[in-house]
Protein backbone atom coordinates (compact mmCIF):
# COMPACT_ATOMS: atom_id res chain seq x y z
CA UNK A 1 0.00 0.00 0.00
CA UNK A 2 1.48 3.25 -0.60
CA UNK A 3 1.13 5.64 2.36
CA UNK A 4 1.32 9.51 1.58
CA UNK A 5 4.41 10.88 3.37
CA UNK A 6 4.83 14.05 5.24
CA UNK A 7 6.67 16.67 4.09
CA UNK A 8 8.04 19.76 5.17
CA UNK A 9 7.04 22.22 1.78
CA UNK A 10 8.90 26.00 1.61
CA UNK A 11 8.39 28.00 -0.67
CA UNK A 12 11.47 30.70 -1.43
CA UNK A 13 11.63 34.56 -2.45
CA UNK A 14 12.03 33.51 -6.20
CA UNK A 15 8.51 31.50 -5.71
CA UNK A 16 10.21 28.03 -6.26
CA UNK A 17 8.53 25.57 -4.06
CA UNK A 18 10.51 22.38 -2.64
CA UNK A 19 9.50 19.66 -0.37
CA UNK A 20 11.43 17.67 2.04
CA UNK A 21 10.31 14.25 3.55
CA UNK A 22 9.69 14.66 7.45
CA UNK A 23 10.94 11.57 9.63
CA UNK A 24 7.67 9.34 11.00
CA UNK A 25 8.26 9.35 14.56
CA UNK A 26 9.12 5.56 14.67
CA UNK A 27 12.23 6.30 12.33
CA UNK A 28 13.09 8.87 15.07
CA UNK A 29 12.30 6.45 17.82
CA UNK A 30 14.86 4.02 15.56
CA UNK A 31 17.55 6.82 15.56
CA UNK A 32 16.83 7.86 19.51
CA UNK A 33 17.67 4.53 20.08
CA UNK A 34 20.99 3.86 18.62
CA UNK A 35 21.85 7.59 19.90
CA UNK A 36 21.06 6.20 23.47
CA UNK A 37 22.79 2.95 23.03
CA UNK A 38 25.93 5.32 22.28
CA UNK A 39 25.69 7.42 25.27
CA UNK A 40 25.48 3.97 27.33
CA UNK A 41 28.06 2.64 25.85
CA UNK A 42 30.45 6.01 26.00
CA UNK A 43 29.90 5.79 29.64
CA UNK A 44 30.83 2.31 30.25
CA UNK A 45 34.18 2.79 28.09
CA UNK A 46 34.31 5.83 30.00
CA UNK A 47 34.33 4.35 33.00
CA UNK A 48 36.08 1.14 32.31
CA UNK A 49 39.02 2.87 30.79
CA UNK A 50 39.32 6.23 32.48
CA UNK A 51 37.50 6.50 36.20
CA UNK A 52 38.45 3.06 37.43
CA UNK A 53 41.62 3.86 37.30
CA UNK A 54 41.41 6.78 38.84
CA UNK A 55 39.06 6.26 41.30
CA UNK A 56 41.09 3.59 42.27
CA UNK A 57 43.70 6.10 42.91
CA UNK A 58 41.42 8.93 44.65
CA UNK A 59 37.80 7.30 45.07
CA UNK A 60 35.83 10.72 46.16
CA UNK A 61 37.27 12.93 43.14
CA UNK A 62 36.95 9.89 40.67
CA UNK A 63 33.39 9.15 41.36
CA UNK A 64 32.71 12.98 41.61
CA UNK A 65 33.98 13.51 38.17
CA UNK A 66 32.26 10.28 36.60
CA UNK A 67 29.13 11.82 37.97
CA UNK A 68 30.19 15.13 36.62
CA UNK A 69 30.84 13.68 33.12
CA UNK A 70 28.23 11.41 32.94
CA UNK A 71 25.79 13.52 33.42
CA UNK A 72 27.20 16.01 31.17
CA UNK A 73 27.59 13.51 28.48
CA UNK A 74 23.80 12.48 28.84
CA UNK A 75 22.83 16.26 28.77
CA UNK A 76 25.15 17.29 25.91
CA UNK A 77 25.79 14.72 23.45
CA UNK A 78 22.69 15.50 21.34
CA UNK A 79 23.42 18.75 21.83
CA UNK A 80 26.88 18.91 20.26
CA UNK A 81 26.31 16.39 17.65
CA UNK A 82 23.40 18.56 16.16
CA UNK A 83 25.07 21.54 16.64
CA UNK A 84 28.59 20.49 14.62
CA UNK A 85 27.79 17.84 12.49
CA UNK A 86 24.74 20.12 10.89
CA UNK A 87 21.59 18.92 12.68
CA UNK A 88 22.56 15.44 12.91
CA UNK A 89 23.53 12.38 15.72
CA UNK A 90 25.19 9.18 14.76
CA UNK A 91 21.75 7.79 15.28
CA UNK A 92 19.88 9.91 12.77
CA UNK A 93 22.97 9.99 10.31
CA UNK A 94 22.46 6.23 10.36
CA UNK A 95 19.08 6.40 9.63
CA UNK A 96 19.27 9.80 6.87
CA UNK A 97 17.45 11.97 9.24
CA UNK A 98 18.96 15.72 9.98
CA UNK A 99 17.23 18.21 12.67
CA UNK A 100 16.71 21.70 10.92
CA UNK A 101 14.80 24.51 11.11
CA UNK A 102 11.00 24.96 9.93
CA UNK A 103 11.52 27.51 7.75
CA UNK A 104 14.30 25.73 6.12
CA UNK A 105 17.20 27.83 8.19
CA UNK A 106 20.37 26.66 9.75
CA UNK A 107 19.71 25.93 13.05
CA UNK A 108 20.85 28.28 15.81
CA UNK A 109 22.54 27.09 18.94
CA UNK A 110 19.63 28.43 20.83
CA UNK A 111 17.10 26.17 18.90
CA UNK A 112 19.79 23.05 19.63
CA UNK A 113 19.71 23.65 22.97
CA UNK A 114 16.00 24.39 23.77
CA UNK A 115 14.69 21.24 21.52
CA UNK A 116 17.08 19.19 23.63
CA UNK A 117 16.58 20.37 27.03
CA UNK A 118 13.01 19.73 26.37
CA UNK A 119 13.60 16.11 26.14
CA UNK A 120 12.74 16.10 29.48
CA UNK A 121 9.15 16.84 29.27
CA UNK A 122 9.04 14.58 25.75
CA UNK A 123 10.76 11.48 27.61
CA UNK A 124 8.03 11.25 30.11
CA UNK A 125 6.98 8.94 31.66
CA UNK A 126 9.53 6.93 30.03
CA UNK A 127 10.56 5.98 26.25
CA UNK A 128 9.34 9.31 24.75
CA UNK A 129 5.38 8.96 25.24
CA UNK A 130 5.03 12.36 25.37
CA UNK A 131 7.48 13.17 22.40
CA UNK A 132 5.94 10.22 20.64
CA UNK A 133 2.39 10.98 21.00
CA UNK A 134 2.40 14.73 20.48
CA UNK A 135 4.43 14.03 16.95
CA UNK A 136 2.27 11.55 16.25
CA UNK A 137 -0.57 14.12 15.95
CA UNK A 138 1.52 17.11 14.78
CA UNK A 139 0.86 17.98 11.29
CA UNK A 140 4.94 18.11 10.84
CA UNK A 141 6.09 15.44 13.44
CA UNK A 142 7.03 17.71 15.90
CA UNK A 143 7.79 16.50 19.51
CA UNK A 144 6.93 19.66 22.06
CA UNK A 145 10.87 20.41 21.94
CA UNK A 146 10.45 20.78 18.20
CA UNK A 147 7.41 23.18 18.76
CA UNK A 148 9.13 25.40 21.04
CA UNK A 149 12.61 25.24 19.15
CA UNK A 150 10.87 26.07 15.83
CA UNK A 151 12.72 22.61 14.09
CA UNK A 152 11.80 19.75 12.53
CA UNK A 153 13.54 16.37 11.10
CA UNK A 154 13.72 15.78 7.82
CA UNK A 155 14.68 12.54 5.94
CA UNK A 156 17.43 13.03 4.01
CA UNK A 157 17.16 11.82 0.44
CA UNK A 158 19.28 8.86 -1.33
CA UNK A 159 20.49 9.67 -4.75
CA UNK A 160 20.72 6.80 -6.24
CA UNK A 161 18.95 5.49 -9.52
CA UNK A 162 17.07 2.27 -9.37
CA UNK A 163 18.38 -0.80 -9.94
CA UNK A 164 16.93 -1.86 -13.64
CA UNK A 165 18.86 -4.80 -13.79
CA UNK A 166 16.06 -7.00 -11.27
CA UNK A 167 13.67 -6.09 -13.72
CA UNK A 168 15.08 -7.71 -16.70
CA UNK A 169 18.03 -6.16 -19.75
CA UNK A 170 15.69 -4.37 -22.35
CA UNK A 171 17.00 -5.43 -25.78
CA UNK A 172 14.42 -3.52 -27.92
CA UNK A 173 11.95 -0.95 -26.55
CA UNK A 174 9.02 -0.34 -29.36
CA UNK A 175 7.92 2.93 -27.19
CA UNK A 176 11.31 4.85 -28.03
CA UNK A 177 10.89 4.80 -31.44
CA UNK A 178 8.28 7.87 -30.45
CA UNK A 179 10.63 10.60 -28.41
CA UNK A 180 7.86 13.11 -27.87
CA UNK A 181 5.44 10.71 -26.70
CA UNK A 182 8.19 9.26 -24.05
CA UNK A 183 8.69 12.84 -23.01
CA UNK A 184 4.83 13.31 -22.27
CA UNK A 185 4.67 9.90 -20.87
CA UNK A 186 7.84 10.81 -18.45
CA UNK A 187 5.60 14.32 -17.42
CA UNK A 188 2.19 12.26 -16.68
CA UNK A 189 3.39 9.75 -14.56
CA UNK A 190 4.09 10.46 -11.08
CA UNK A 191 6.95 9.30 -9.36
CA UNK A 192 4.45 6.97 -6.63
CA UNK A 193 2.66 5.66 -9.88
CA UNK A 194 6.21 4.75 -11.75
CA UNK A 195 7.51 3.43 -8.28
CA UNK A 196 4.09 1.09 -8.08
CA UNK A 197 5.25 0.16 -11.51
CA UNK A 198 9.13 -0.78 -11.08
CA UNK A 199 7.97 -2.79 -7.95
CA UNK A 200 5.09 -5.00 -9.30
CA UNK A 201 8.12 -6.00 -11.96
CA UNK A 202 10.79 -6.75 -9.83
CA UNK A 203 8.25 -8.84 -7.42
CA UNK A 204 6.94 -11.04 -10.69
CA UNK A 205 8.00 -14.35 -9.35
CA UNK A 206 6.43 -13.73 -5.76
CA UNK A 207 2.87 -13.50 -7.56
CA UNK A 208 0.50 -16.49 -8.60
CA UNK A 209 0.50 -16.24 -12.78
CA UNK A 210 -3.22 -15.43 -12.61
CA UNK A 211 -2.99 -12.65 -10.63
CA UNK A 212 -0.04 -11.32 -12.12
CA UNK A 213 -1.15 -11.41 -15.40
CA UNK A 214 -4.13 -9.39 -14.22
CA UNK A 215 -2.43 -7.19 -11.71
CA UNK A 216 -0.02 -5.99 -15.12
CA UNK A 217 -2.92 -5.76 -17.52
CA UNK A 218 -4.58 -3.41 -15.46
CA UNK A 219 -1.05 -1.41 -14.50
CA UNK A 220 -0.42 -1.51 -18.38
CA UNK A 221 -4.19 0.12 -19.18
CA UNK A 222 -3.60 2.82 -16.04
CA UNK A 223 -0.35 4.08 -17.78
CA UNK A 224 -1.94 3.74 -21.27
CA UNK A 225 -4.37 6.03 -20.23
CA UNK A 226 -1.65 8.53 -18.89
CA UNK A 227 -0.26 8.56 -22.87
CA UNK A 228 -1.37 6.51 -25.87
CA UNK A 229 1.05 5.08 -27.90
CA UNK A 230 0.21 4.42 -31.33
CA UNK A 231 -1.30 0.87 -32.41
CA UNK A 232 1.80 -0.36 -34.22
CA UNK A 233 3.90 0.17 -30.67
CA UNK A 234 1.98 -1.70 -28.50
CA UNK A 235 -0.05 -4.40 -30.18
CA UNK A 236 2.72 -7.22 -30.51
CA UNK A 237 3.77 -6.78 -26.98
CA UNK A 238 2.02 -8.20 -23.35
CA UNK A 239 1.19 -6.01 -20.63
CA UNK A 240 3.89 -7.09 -18.78
CA UNK A 241 6.16 -6.25 -21.82
CA UNK A 242 4.57 -2.68 -22.28
CA UNK A 243 4.89 -2.20 -18.37
CA UNK A 244 8.64 -3.12 -18.89
CA UNK A 245 9.42 -0.65 -21.42
CA UNK A 246 7.32 1.92 -19.53
CA UNK A 247 9.62 1.75 -16.57
CA UNK A 248 12.50 1.74 -18.37
CA UNK A 249 12.07 4.31 -20.26
CA UNK A 250 10.75 6.77 -17.33
CA UNK A 251 14.30 6.00 -15.02
CA UNK A 252 16.89 5.67 -17.84
CA UNK A 253 18.41 8.83 -19.38
CA UNK A 254 17.47 7.58 -22.45
CA UNK A 255 19.97 7.07 -25.93
CA UNK B 1 6.99 23.02 -24.22
CA UNK B 2 7.74 19.25 -23.54
CA UNK B 3 11.19 19.47 -21.56
CA UNK B 4 13.81 17.33 -23.33
CA UNK B 5 15.11 16.07 -19.78
CA UNK B 6 18.51 14.68 -20.82
CA UNK B 7 19.53 17.16 -22.69
CA UNK B 8 18.62 19.94 -19.65
CA UNK B 9 20.20 17.38 -17.53
CA UNK B 10 23.27 17.97 -19.25
CA UNK B 11 23.49 20.99 -19.98
CA UNK B 12 22.54 21.89 -16.20
CA UNK B 13 24.76 19.46 -14.32
CA UNK B 14 27.75 21.70 -14.75
CA UNK B 15 25.99 24.25 -12.29
CA UNK B 16 24.52 22.03 -10.03
CA UNK B 17 27.64 20.65 -9.35
CA UNK B 18 29.67 24.17 -8.59
CA UNK B 19 26.59 25.15 -6.81
CA UNK B 20 27.33 22.27 -4.52
CA UNK B 21 30.96 23.17 -4.17
CA UNK B 22 30.08 26.46 -2.88
CA UNK B 23 27.68 24.86 -0.29
CA UNK B 24 30.43 22.37 0.96
CA UNK B 25 33.20 25.29 1.33
CA UNK B 26 30.52 27.53 3.42
CA UNK B 27 29.97 26.33 7.00
CA UNK B 28 28.78 27.44 9.86
CA UNK B 29 31.57 27.31 11.85
CA UNK B 30 34.98 28.12 9.97
CA UNK B 31 32.72 28.65 7.30
CA UNK B 32 35.16 30.12 4.01
CA UNK B 33 34.07 33.41 3.39
CA UNK B 34 33.49 34.34 0.43
CA UNK B 35 34.68 37.36 -2.23
CA UNK B 36 31.78 39.35 -4.07
CA UNK B 37 32.51 38.38 -6.88
CA UNK B 38 31.82 34.41 -5.82
CA UNK B 39 28.91 35.97 -3.69
CA UNK B 40 27.34 36.93 -7.14
CA UNK B 41 28.18 33.72 -8.47
CA UNK B 42 26.77 31.54 -5.43
CA UNK B 43 23.30 33.92 -5.65
CA UNK B 44 23.32 33.10 -9.70
CA UNK B 45 24.03 29.32 -9.19
CA UNK B 46 21.24 29.54 -6.83
CA UNK B 47 18.91 31.29 -8.96
CA UNK B 48 19.53 29.05 -12.36
CA UNK B 49 19.13 25.75 -10.30
CA UNK B 50 15.42 27.41 -8.62
CA UNK B 51 14.73 27.96 -12.13
CA UNK B 52 15.68 24.57 -13.24
CA UNK B 53 14.07 23.17 -10.45
CA UNK B 54 11.04 25.29 -11.64
CA UNK B 55 10.79 23.59 -15.04
CA UNK B 56 11.02 20.62 -13.76
CA UNK B 57 8.39 20.20 -11.08
CA UNK B 58 6.02 19.34 -13.87
CA UNK B 59 8.50 16.48 -14.74
CA UNK B 60 6.84 14.35 -11.97
CA UNK B 61 8.26 10.85 -13.73
CA UNK B 62 11.87 12.15 -12.86
CA UNK B 63 11.76 11.83 -8.96
CA UNK B 64 15.44 11.40 -8.74
CA UNK B 65 16.48 14.53 -10.20
CA UNK B 66 13.83 16.45 -8.69
CA UNK B 67 15.02 15.77 -4.85
CA UNK B 68 18.45 15.95 -5.25
CA UNK B 69 17.79 19.83 -6.90
CA UNK B 70 15.11 20.13 -4.02
CA UNK B 71 17.68 19.28 -1.50
CA UNK B 72 20.47 21.43 -3.54
CA UNK B 73 17.96 24.39 -3.30
CA UNK B 74 16.95 23.49 0.39
CA UNK B 75 20.79 24.10 1.27
CA UNK B 76 21.41 27.06 -0.89
CA UNK B 77 18.09 28.63 0.80
CA UNK B 78 19.38 28.15 4.16
CA UNK B 79 22.44 29.72 3.06
CA UNK B 80 20.88 32.77 0.93
CA UNK B 81 18.20 34.07 3.00
CA UNK B 82 19.01 33.31 6.30
CA UNK B 83 19.33 36.53 8.12
CA UNK B 84 19.78 35.56 11.77
CA UNK B 85 23.42 35.29 13.32
CA UNK B 86 24.91 32.13 12.64
CA UNK B 87 27.24 30.79 15.79
CA UNK B 88 28.02 31.97 18.77
CA UNK B 89 29.75 35.24 19.19
CA UNK B 90 33.63 35.15 19.87
CA UNK B 91 34.69 34.71 23.73
CA UNK B 92 31.36 32.92 24.72
CA UNK B 93 32.07 32.73 28.47
CA UNK B 94 31.90 36.81 28.36
CA UNK B 95 29.02 37.00 26.10
CA UNK B 96 27.31 34.63 28.93
CA UNK B 97 28.50 36.57 31.53
CA UNK B 98 26.61 39.83 30.42
CA UNK B 99 24.09 38.57 28.73
CA UNK B 100 22.81 36.36 31.61
CA UNK B 101 22.00 39.65 33.66
CA UNK B 102 20.70 41.27 30.75
CA UNK B 103 18.10 38.29 30.03
CA UNK B 104 17.20 38.34 33.91
CA UNK B 105 16.00 41.70 33.80
CA UNK B 106 14.66 41.97 30.29
CA UNK B 107 11.99 39.43 32.18
CA UNK B 108 12.10 40.94 35.64
CA UNK B 109 8.31 41.34 35.91
CA UNK B 110 8.42 37.08 35.63
CA UNK B 111 10.91 36.91 38.40
CA UNK B 112 8.57 39.23 40.94
CA UNK B 113 6.21 36.44 39.99
CA UNK B 114 8.16 33.88 40.73
CA UNK B 115 9.55 35.13 43.77
CA UNK B 116 6.05 36.09 45.29
CA UNK B 117 4.82 32.26 44.18
CA UNK B 118 7.67 30.90 46.26
CA UNK B 119 7.65 33.35 49.14
CA UNK B 120 3.28 32.31 49.11
CA UNK B 121 4.77 28.71 49.61
CA UNK B 122 6.86 29.34 52.10
CA UNK B 123 4.65 31.54 53.93
CA UNK B 124 2.14 28.29 53.47
CA UNK B 125 5.20 25.79 54.71
CA UNK B 126 6.05 27.96 58.27
CA UNK B 127 2.30 28.24 58.66
CA UNK B 128 1.02 24.73 58.11
CA UNK B 129 4.43 23.70 60.54
CA UNK B 130 3.61 26.44 63.69
CA UNK B 131 0.17 24.77 63.15
CA UNK B 132 0.38 21.01 62.67
CA UNK B 133 4.21 20.27 63.69
CA UNK B 134 3.22 16.87 63.00
CA UNK B 135 2.53 17.71 59.26
CA UNK B 136 6.62 17.51 59.25
CA UNK B 137 6.62 14.22 57.65
CA UNK B 138 4.07 15.27 54.92
CA UNK B 139 5.80 18.63 54.31
CA UNK B 140 9.25 17.65 53.95
CA UNK B 141 10.47 14.97 51.10
CA UNK B 142 13.69 14.43 52.74
CA UNK B 143 13.87 11.81 55.59
CA UNK B 144 17.16 13.56 57.50
CA UNK B 145 14.93 16.72 57.85
CA UNK B 146 12.10 14.67 59.91
CA UNK B 147 14.42 14.42 62.90
CA UNK B 148 13.81 17.48 65.53
CA UNK B 149 16.89 19.78 64.86
CA UNK B 150 18.12 20.23 68.08
CA UNK B 151 19.32 16.36 67.51
CA UNK B 152 20.74 17.22 63.91
CA UNK B 153 22.77 20.52 65.02
CA UNK B 154 23.90 17.93 68.46
CA UNK B 155 25.02 14.92 66.08
CA UNK B 156 26.53 18.07 63.28
CA UNK B 157 28.64 19.55 66.15
CA UNK B 158 29.91 16.22 67.36
CA UNK B 159 30.92 14.62 63.89
CA UNK B 160 32.64 17.90 62.95
CA UNK B 161 32.27 16.83 59.31
CA UNK B 162 33.60 13.30 59.67
CA UNK B 163 30.94 11.79 58.03
CA UNK B 164 31.78 14.05 54.94
CA UNK B 165 35.34 12.98 54.77
CA UNK B 166 36.43 11.13 51.77
CA UNK B 167 32.91 11.57 50.15
CA UNK B 168 33.21 15.93 49.45
CA UNK B 169 33.42 15.53 45.37
CA UNK B 170 30.87 12.53 45.19
CA UNK B 171 28.68 14.42 46.96
CA UNK B 172 29.07 17.46 45.28
CA UNK B 173 29.21 15.85 41.40
CA UNK B 174 25.67 14.33 42.52
CA UNK B 175 24.56 17.89 43.84
CA UNK B 176 25.14 19.60 40.53
CA UNK B 177 24.34 16.71 38.32
CA UNK B 178 20.43 16.18 40.13
CA UNK B 179 20.07 20.18 40.65
CA UNK B 180 20.56 21.30 37.32
CA UNK B 181 18.51 18.19 35.82
CA UNK B 182 16.10 19.73 38.49
CA UNK B 183 16.47 23.31 36.96
CA UNK B 184 15.85 21.85 33.29
CA UNK B 185 12.54 20.42 34.43
CA UNK B 186 11.62 23.53 35.99
CA UNK B 187 12.00 25.39 32.37
CA UNK B 188 10.62 22.32 30.38
CA UNK B 189 7.27 22.27 32.72
CA UNK B 190 6.82 26.11 31.04
CA UNK B 191 5.03 23.63 28.78
CA UNK B 192 2.22 23.40 30.62
CA UNK B 193 1.56 27.22 30.01
CA UNK B 194 3.23 27.66 33.51
CA UNK B 195 0.73 25.45 35.94
CA UNK B 196 3.58 22.89 36.07
CA UNK B 197 6.34 25.53 37.29
CA UNK B 198 4.43 26.90 39.37
CA UNK B 199 2.94 24.32 41.50
CA UNK B 200 6.84 23.29 41.33
CA UNK B 201 7.74 27.08 42.71
CA UNK B 202 5.05 26.56 45.32
CA UNK B 203 6.57 23.35 46.66
CA UNK B 204 9.96 24.35 47.01
CA UNK B 205 8.84 27.25 48.60
CA UNK B 206 6.93 24.93 50.85
CA UNK B 207 9.59 22.76 51.82
CA UNK B 208 11.96 26.06 52.35
CA UNK B 209 9.48 28.06 54.55
CA UNK B 210 8.38 24.64 56.66
CA UNK B 211 12.58 23.66 57.47
CA UNK B 212 13.11 27.43 57.90
CA UNK B 213 10.18 27.43 60.71
CA UNK B 214 11.20 24.29 62.08
CA UNK B 215 14.80 25.23 62.88
CA UNK B 216 13.56 28.82 63.91
CA UNK B 217 11.65 27.56 66.56
CA UNK B 218 13.52 25.59 67.85
CA UNK B 219 16.45 27.90 68.55
CA UNK B 220 18.61 26.97 65.78
CA UNK B 221 18.50 30.29 63.66
CA UNK B 222 22.31 30.71 63.75
CA UNK B 223 22.62 26.76 62.46
CA UNK B 224 20.19 27.43 59.91
CA UNK B 225 21.39 30.25 58.46
CA UNK B 226 25.39 28.86 58.44
CA UNK B 227 24.01 25.86 56.84
CA UNK B 228 21.72 27.11 54.36
CA UNK B 229 23.19 30.48 53.16
CA UNK B 230 26.98 29.69 52.01
CA UNK B 231 25.16 27.36 48.98
CA UNK B 232 21.40 28.52 49.22
CA UNK B 233 22.06 32.28 48.35
CA UNK B 234 23.16 30.92 45.23
CA UNK B 235 21.41 27.48 44.58
CA UNK B 236 17.74 29.10 45.88
CA UNK B 237 17.94 31.98 43.54
CA UNK B 238 19.23 29.57 40.73
CA UNK B 239 16.19 27.80 41.08
CA UNK B 240 14.01 30.95 40.97
CA UNK B 241 15.51 32.28 37.52
CA UNK B 242 15.03 28.12 36.29
CA UNK B 243 11.46 29.33 37.33
CA UNK B 244 11.62 32.48 35.14
CA UNK B 245 12.57 30.73 32.59
CA UNK B 246 9.99 28.16 32.12
CA UNK B 247 7.03 31.04 33.16
CA UNK B 248 8.82 33.32 30.22
CA UNK B 249 7.89 30.09 27.38
CA UNK B 250 5.01 29.79 29.28
CA UNK B 251 4.62 33.26 28.89
CA UNK B 252 5.31 33.00 25.35
CA UNK B 253 2.94 29.82 24.68
CA UNK B 254 -0.29 31.55 25.91
CA UNK B 255 0.68 34.90 24.17
CA UNK B 256 -1.71 37.00 26.11
CA UNK B 257 -2.12 40.31 24.21
CA UNK B 258 0.59 39.23 22.14
CA UNK B 259 -1.07 38.65 18.46
CA UNK B 260 2.26 37.40 17.14
CA UNK B 261 1.98 33.66 16.10
CA UNK B 262 2.56 31.53 18.63
CA UNK B 263 5.78 29.96 16.55
CA UNK B 264 7.20 33.46 16.48
CA UNK B 265 6.76 34.47 20.09
CA UNK B 266 8.54 30.94 20.98
CA UNK B 267 11.47 32.10 18.28
CA UNK B 268 11.47 34.90 20.02
CA UNK B 269 12.33 34.04 23.42
CA UNK B 270 14.49 30.69 22.28
CA UNK B 271 18.00 32.76 22.91
CA UNK B 272 16.32 34.21 26.48
CA UNK B 273 15.89 30.80 27.58
CA UNK B 274 19.12 29.59 26.45
CA UNK B 275 21.13 32.01 28.36
CA UNK B 276 19.03 31.89 31.76
CA UNK B 277 19.40 27.79 31.74
CA UNK B 278 23.27 28.28 31.05
CA UNK B 279 23.34 30.98 33.82
CA UNK B 280 21.60 28.59 36.27
CA UNK B 281 24.06 25.62 35.42
CA UNK B 282 26.53 27.80 36.48
CA UNK B 283 25.32 28.61 39.28
CA UNK B 284 24.06 25.22 40.25
CA UNK B 285 28.12 24.21 39.78
CA UNK B 286 29.60 26.50 42.45
CA UNK B 287 26.46 25.71 44.89
CA UNK B 288 27.06 22.32 44.60
CA UNK B 289 30.92 22.94 45.49
CA UNK B 290 29.94 24.96 48.14
CA UNK B 291 27.11 22.90 49.62
CA UNK B 292 29.50 19.87 49.63
CA UNK B 293 33.24 21.07 50.90
CA UNK B 294 31.73 24.56 53.04
CA UNK B 295 27.72 24.20 54.48
CA UNK B 296 28.24 20.60 55.51
CA UNK B 297 31.22 21.82 57.61
CA UNK B 298 29.56 23.48 61.06
CA UNK B 299 30.93 24.97 64.08
CA UNK B 300 33.58 24.52 65.82
CA UNK B 301 35.23 23.40 62.58
CA UNK B 302 34.17 26.48 60.28
CA UNK B 303 32.57 29.49 63.08
CA UNK B 304 28.85 30.07 61.93
CA UNK B 305 29.83 33.69 61.59
CA UNK B 306 32.12 33.03 58.60
CA UNK B 307 29.91 30.53 57.16
CA UNK B 308 26.95 33.83 57.03
CA UNK B 309 29.09 36.40 56.42
CA UNK B 310 30.35 34.18 53.29
CA UNK B 311 26.62 33.59 52.48
CA UNK B 312 25.90 37.38 52.69
CA UNK B 313 28.66 38.25 50.53
CA UNK B 314 27.87 35.97 47.92
CA UNK B 315 23.89 37.08 47.78
CA UNK B 316 25.39 41.01 47.62
CA UNK B 317 27.67 39.72 44.86
CA UNK B 318 24.69 37.97 43.24
CA UNK B 319 22.10 41.26 43.06
CA UNK B 320 24.77 43.50 42.08
CA UNK B 321 25.93 41.25 39.16
CA UNK B 322 22.00 40.48 38.26
CA UNK B 323 21.57 44.40 38.90
CA UNK B 324 24.34 45.98 37.45
CA UNK B 325 26.13 43.91 34.94
CA UNK B 326 25.20 45.11 31.40
CA UNK B 327 23.11 47.72 32.22
CA UNK B 328 24.10 50.26 30.03
CA UNK B 329 22.97 48.11 26.79
CA UNK B 330 19.48 47.03 28.45
CA UNK B 331 17.68 48.59 25.67
CA UNK B 332 19.41 46.64 23.04
CA UNK B 333 18.74 43.23 24.83
CA UNK B 334 20.30 40.65 22.16
CA UNK B 335 21.24 37.37 23.96
CA UNK B 336 21.53 35.63 20.25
Amino acid sequence: MYQKKKQLRIRTPEGISFALELASPLMRFFAWSIDALIIISLGIFLQQMIFTPIIKAAPDIGTGLYIVVTTALSLCYAMAMEWFWDGRTLGKRLFRLRVMDSNGFHLQPSQVVVRNLLRVVDSLPLLYLVGGAASFFSPLYQRLGDRVAGTVVVKLPRFNSPDLTAIGEQKFNSLRAYPHLVARLRQAVTPAEADIALQALRRRDTFDDLERTSLFDQLADHFKAKCSFPEEAVRTISSEQYLRNVVELIYSSGQ
Amino acid sequence: MILNIDTFIAEERPFWEELEGFLQRSGKEGGERFSLDEIRRFHYLYQRTSAGLGRLATFSAEPETKGYLENLIARAYADIHERRRIGWKRNKAQQLFRAFPQTFRHHINVFYLVLIITLVGASFGGFVLIKDPQAKAALLPFSHLHNSPEERVAQEMKEQGEHMSGHQAQFAGSLMAHNIKVAIFALGLGLTFGVGTLITLFYNGVILGAVSVDYIMAGQSTFLAGWLLPHGSIEIPAFLVAGQAGLVLAKALIGHGDRTPTSQRLRKILPDLTVLISGVAVMLIWAGLVESFFSQYHAPVIPYSLKISFGVIELLLLVLYLGLVGKQDDGRHDPS
